[in-house]
């Protein structure tokens, strides 16, 4: 029978149906961080319970760390004891950690795709709500809180309702100065931060199809930001393209046999869905945030629309009708799990080249891992960006969520190629985000103020 | 929080409506009070920054002080999977919440905690913040079983996902022991994987 790759998966991975009725799902990729972690090592003594599959847990730190420097101990005391906590519970259990030292640390979402742990048809868990990322590479992938990752450390299971699935369809090309960011806020904008609740996405259609890894892990990764826990691209050449020769990807003529059941794992061609939408590419234009959740956005040339969130206006200062290029920011963020990867930094260095950060503006490019870092570095990227003004950092979350020092203060105004932009998310209580591409953010920081890329990029070869 | 989870049949004791949609995890706990490696005290935390901006926020409402039950609209928790934030709520002495929904992994990290989320018609939470802005001493129960809020004199059907509900009646809301009850199922599973197996 015709089936979905998010049900193939889940039956793949289904040990029974408890008798609440929710499935035991294994969890093939267990990914754990600094932050959502040291509760339940906690319980896990408390409980004298052993890690069950330590070889199936994989842990980083990057939520807290220092993006200034790195070198231990960390200056910050909280990030140094966090850090100290995670190595130790890795260490007993027998879990692999890519500390700060260590040439593979980065965003645990960065990470994860790079290092080729992600892979087609695995179930994968994390506590952080941007593990939906790692379904561009056509994994089963969502976020869990802390007792649930007590739960996978404990059994390698979840207890969990299967979810229906949606089906996106996006066609057609993308315009030059669009890209995948603007592609996931406007998804949002019309289904909803609520659309995706009870469902898992399945992106499709032949913008996804022509579209690299790294574009489809900034959609998947957003998806929770619709209310889908998960989201997914079924496997492809691409897929396997991108997976040939990374460190934890099988070799040899282990990866001929992966690649056929990869294939066997991706959605039938006659699947049926449980919904559908359809977005035409070529209407995309560069968006850009306006309130204060991601489904308030509009396209950089058009005003806000009338929105009946008169919080959203209130607290970020825009009416209905304004347009929010012109908006002076003060601070530019480039990173994150959403768009901090090696084409993101190269789409914003583009944009940057030869030019210089606005005097007024803070601007920062955080890469998502040090692999990242040392990548552009190695095509001179960093150069171009300390040159132009920005600060070129070490890997972490950084001014995403505040929590390091990297924050926003007072009611500064950050252009940010990030996922969030509610209320106090940069780490100031009263500071304004505008989500938008790494080179809608990198426009933002040589004009000073919110621009239409587009312009910039006429002067740009491409 | 319990280890040794117990039957949650209905919640009953006064209530705190608090207003508007998609209140996400970074407002219920701001991400500064997850530099910690204890969930030791959130419940100081909850809301802060909503609180200091807005003096008759719920939370600063004395007239809400010591309230069970949490009533609020749309999307309740979206966002972050910080469990930081229901571990406040709970902390904070709230045994239940409704609202008109919630974000999937809010729901799920609540249930494990044994708060349960009742789903109930946008009118019908807003007639029960009303009743309770008019009278905050309203006696309010929750009860798991028929999802039935009831609030004085007034009568709300709620729902909560069947699995959910039936673990909180059964005292199963806790599923770690559940999951290691038959680790032999585990092991075959892992072992036909062909990524385990080794392809």
């Amino acid at each position: 029978m015709a089936a979905t790759l998010f049900s193939k998966v889940w039956d793949a991975h289904a040990v029974r149906t408890l008798p609440s009725g929710q499935t035991q799902l294994f969890v093939g990729l267990h990914l754990v961080h600094e932050v959502t972690t040291p509760q339940a090592f906690d319980m896990m003594r408390q409980h004298g319970w052993r890690v069950a599959f330590p070889e199936r847990t994989f842990a980083t730190v990057d939520h807290i760390v220092p993006t200034s420097s790195q070198r231990r101990p960390f200056l910050d005391l909280m990030a140094e004891e966090m850090t100290t906590a995670l190595e130790r519970n890795c260490r007993e259990a027998g879990i692999k950690l890519w500390a700060p030292d260590n040439d593979n640390q980065g965003i645990v979402h960065v990470i994860g795709p790079e290092l080729g742990l992600t892979q087609p048809g695995m179930t994968i868990a994390c506590g952080d709500s941007h593990t939906s990322t790692h379904g561009a590479l056509g994994a089963i992938a969502f976020g869990i809180g802390t007792s649930q990752v007590r739960d996978v450390l404990a059994s390698q299971c979840l207890a969990l309702d299967p979810l229906k699935v949606r089906r996106i369809d996006i066609s057609g090309r993308l315009n030059r100065g669009v890209y995948a960011k603007d592609v996931i806020l406007t998804i949002i904008r019309r289904l909803g931060v609520q659309g995706g609740v009870g469902f898992a996405y399945e992106y499709g259609g032949s913008t996804i199809d022509a579209m690299t890894i790294d574009e489809r892990m900034t959609i998947c990764n957003m998806s929770i930001e619709g209310g889908a826990r998960i989201g997914y691209v079924n496997p492809d050449d691409t897929t396997y393209a991108f997976l040939r020769g990374r460190r934890f990807a099988p070799a040899g003529d282990a990866f001929d046999r992966a690649v056929a059941w990869w294939r066997q794992m991706a959605s039938d061609r006659n699947a049926t869905y449980d919904d559908h939408a359809s977005f035409d590419a070529t209407a995309i234009e560069p968006t850009v945030t306006w309130g204060i959740n991601p489904g308030q956005s509009v396209a950089v040339s058009e005003p806000i629309d009338a929105d009946p969130d008169d919080e959203a206006f209130a607290f970020m200062g825009f009416r209905p009708g304004q347009r929010v290029s012109g908006t002076r920011i003060d601070v530019a963020f480039i990173g994150s799990c959403t768009n901090g990867r090696l084409s993101d930094l190269e789409e914003a260095a583009r944009v940057v080249r030869g030019h210089h950060v606005a005097p007024h503006v803070k601007a920062l490019v955080v890469p998502g891992s040090q692999a990242v870092r040392r990548a552009a570095e190695a095509r001179g990227l960093h150069e171009v960006f300390i040159e132009a003004g920005f600060e070129w950092r070490g890997a972490g979350c950084s001014m995403c969520l505040g929590m390091n020092q990297d924050r926003l203060e007072g009611r500064q105004v950050s252009a940010s190629s990030s996922n969030r932009n509610f209320k106090g998310r940069q780490g100031s209580p009263s500071g304004r985000t505008l989500l938008m591409s790494p080179a809608m953010v990198a426009a933002a920081a040589i004009a000073g103020e919110v621009v239409d890329v587009r312009e910039m990029l006429e002067a740009v070869p491409a | 929080m319990s280890d040794q989870p117990s039957a949650i049949s209905h919640i009953e004791g006064r209530a705190l409506p608090l207003r508007g949609d998609e209140l996400d995890t970074d407002r219920i706990m701001p991400a500064r009070f997850l530099r910690a490696v204890s969930f030791e005290g959130l419940e100081r935390h909850l809301f802060e920054d909503d609180r200091a901006a807005d003096p008759g926020h719920a939370f600063n409402d004395p007239r809400y002080a010591g309230a069970s039950i949490l009533v609020v609209n749309a999307n309740f928790g979206c966002g972050s999977s910080r469990e930081h934030a229901p571990q406040g709520l709970v902390r904070g002495g709230i045994r239940a919440v409704v609202g008109e929904s919630f974000s999937e992994i809010f729901q799920g990290n609540a249930a494990m905690l044994g708060l349960p989320c009742f789903v109930a018609s946008h009118d019908a939470v807003d007639r029960l913040q009303t009743l309770i802005e008019t009278t905050p001493d309203v006696a309010i129960t929750a009860d798991v079983a028929s999802g039935e809020i009831a609030a004085g004199t007034m009568r709300i059907a709620a729902t909560l996902p069947s699995a959910l509900r039936d673990g909180f009646v059964s005292g199963q809301w806790n599923p770690t022991l559940m999951l290691l009850d038959r680790f032999e199922e585990v092991r075959g599973v892992a072992d036909r994987l062909p990524y385990i197996r080794g392809f």
